[in-house]
């Protein structure tokens, strides 16, 4: 058995090392394996740490020896996205201008979960700054898709979702911006939590925009999920915008039942360009809610086709001002061409960062500019607000809404990379979450040609709870999220 | 009515981007492009609506005044590029 360990999720790994039938080493060595097997071919990792994963697992066999009480995700191994900073290991953003960057402190989720008895096991691959929605805009290399390596995992937590989908992890997390969690967690067929805004402390996560940034897991179910909330959540002094409130123990959420639920479908989420075979996909699983006891609807929020413009002019404005601090000064790259101050933070710049985030930074400092403010970055901010009104009427009405991940499955790695509104478009189903700060979960729910689809929940603000709950209950009534791509 | 090359070229001083002449020309079309799809927004009626800055807005968040441990000075410049006696060496920028 212990050859077979990493197709297990968190939760079986976790009773198996619970009852003494397996050891945390031999967990940490057969996903060390399985990575050494399967990673040459998918890409997932920029970094690995292999000793680092061996050495915790040791200190757990040795707690247990003791007769120590041990956490929860004691001996689980797992995969950070590269934009989440870890002590003494090289953390690059996926991007040249990081280059040599190991920080000096852990970001908070890095310690709750050592904390909690969770293996390191490296650091995954990703869109340069989180900016993307394939891990082709990564400075680095190219992940590819566990379900056909010819086409993208997703992105920008690419290499954390394919990381989980190809058992080179038990789980791993991710940051999502605009679905960049929820995006590569419906490409590759597992699941990924948006938490609420200020769930879980930012400190650490290398800030792209930081008013709709937020950490989030990407598990093989959703008991693992639930499992992963319960240790990140949470007020952090470190990070101001965290919110000083209680935690529930989501493993409560865990519940095959949704009746009396009232499920809202916003018909504006299956807007032209969704593929039918996706809304097929969805549309059963909604009928299959409803058989269980939930009752659905049709709704409509006027408001969603504004999201794309809104978070294309406040995501770029804020990624402008956060990557102000990359001029070869403090960290990362220098450039040698100049001797100059200011040539050398623009020679820096433009041999750092590569063209999608030299374009985000451009648009959000053009927007930002005396004279446009307020046509642009003001005007947005205010629509922003009646997408949040959107779905607080919404929610007055339901428990939950319900709408694709993405309006397709995954493309070809190369197919859309000259076009960069098609690109941008793989978000319009995400995005409006962030804007308006909600939890929003991404669960498997389907295939078309072989490759997942991606059933996305939203809930109320602070509510993942009920989400949790919708989503066990669909997973429990069907077996999507058991298949496993060859490799 | 977009933007010209030369404007772009502004955009690009101000962002601190060194950008070579056939960057120059992509990012012309494409920040165009894209400006064209932020004119939808103009299409609403925003006079009396507040703009949202945090989706859960937090306020007066404090914490006690009491002194905690932080990074030592070596440290703090650890990643720097070019370091000596524990400061980070620039290009000089003040006249002799």
């Amino acid at each position: 058995m212990p050859d077979e360990l990493y197709r297990l999720t968190a939760h079986e790994i976790a009773d198996l090392i619970h009852c003494r039938k397996v050891s945390a080493l031999e967990v940490a060595r057969s996903f060390n394996t399985r990575i050494s097997d399967v990673d040459p071919k998918v890409r997932s990792y920029i970094t690995l740490t292999p000793e680092l994963a061996e050495q915790q697992a040791i200190a757990i066999d040795e707690a247990i020896e003791r007769g120590d009480e041990i956490p929860t995700l004691a001996g689980i191994p797992w995969a950070i996205k590269d934009n989440m900073n870890t002590r003494g290991i090289m953390t690059t953003c996926a991007s040249k201008i990081l280059d040599g960057y190991k920080p000096v402190y852990n970001a908070t989720v890095v310690d709750r979960l050592a904390k909690d008895g969770a293996l390191t096991l490296g650091k995954a691959n990703l869109d340069e700054f989180a900016m993307g929605s394939s891990t082709e805009n990564s400075g680095l290399f190219v992940t590819h898709n566990p379900w056909d390596l010819d086409k993208v995992p997703g992105g920008s937590s690419g290499g954390s979702a394919a990381a989980v989908s190809a058992d080179e992890c038990a789980f791993s997390l991710g940051s999502d911006t605009g679905g960049s969690i929820r995006q590569p967690a419906s490409f590759c067929g597992v699941v990924g939590l948006k938490p609420t805004y200020g769930r879980v402390s930012r400190y650490g996560l290398i800030a792209f925009a930081s008013s709709l940034d937020q950490i989030g897991p990407l598990t093989k179910d959703v008991e693992d999920c639930a499992l992963v909330m319960n240790s990140i959540c949470g007020k952090d002094q470190m990070d101001s915008t965290s919110l000083d409130i209680p935690r529930p123990d989501f493993t409560k959420s865990l519940r095959n039942d949704v009746k009396g639920l009232k499920i809202g479908v916003p018909k504006e989420f299956f807007a032209q360009g969704t593929d039918p075979d996706v809304e097929k996909s969805v549309m059963d699983a909604i009928e299959l809610l409803k058989s269980l006891g939930a009752d659905w609807k049709e709704t409509s929020m006027p408001n969603v086709e504004y999201g794309l413009p809104v978070y294309y002019i406040i995501a770029p404005a804020e990624c402008s001002s956060n990557l102000a601090r990359y001029d070869g000064v403090r960290y990362g790259l220098r450039s040698t061409k100049s001797t100059d101050t200011i040539a050398m933070f623009q020679h820096t710049r433009e041999e750092g960062f590569g063209p999608e985030v030299k374009q985000r930074i451009m648009i959000g400092t053009y927007t930002l500019s005396a004279g446009y403010y307020d046509a642009y970055y003001l005007k947005a901010q205010k629509v922003r607000t009646m997408l949040r009104r959107d779905f607080e009427k919404a929610f007055e009405e339901f428990d939950v809404l319900i709408t694709p991940t993405s309006p397709t499955v995954s493309f070809g790695i190369g197919e859309k990379t000259h076009d960069p509104m098609a690109m941008k478009l793989a978000d319009v189903c995400t995005i409006p979450a962030n804007l308006a700060g909600i939890p929003a979960i991404s669960i498997p729910c389907g295939f078309k040609d072989g490759m997942p689809i991606g059933l996305q929940i939203m809930g109320k603000s602070l509510d993942e709870e009920t989400m949790l709950r919708v989503a066990y209950t669909f997973e429990q009534n069907t077996q999507f999220h058991k298949a496993r791509p060859n490799l | 009515m977009g933007l010209s090359r030369q404007e772009i070229e502004g955009v690009a001083h101000l962002s601190r981007l060194e950008l070579t002449s056939d960057e120059l020309d992509k990012l012309t079309d494409q920040i165009n492009t894209l400006l064209e799809h932020f004119i939808k927004l103009q299409e609403l009626d925003t006079a009396d609506v507040e703009p949202t800055s945090h989706a859960i807005p937090v306020y007066n968040v404090f914490r006690k005044d009491e002194v905690r441990p932080s990074l030592l000075p070596e440290e703090v410049v650890a990643n720097g590029p070019i370091v000596a006696d524990n400061c980070f060496v620039v290009p000089r920028v003040v006249e002799t």
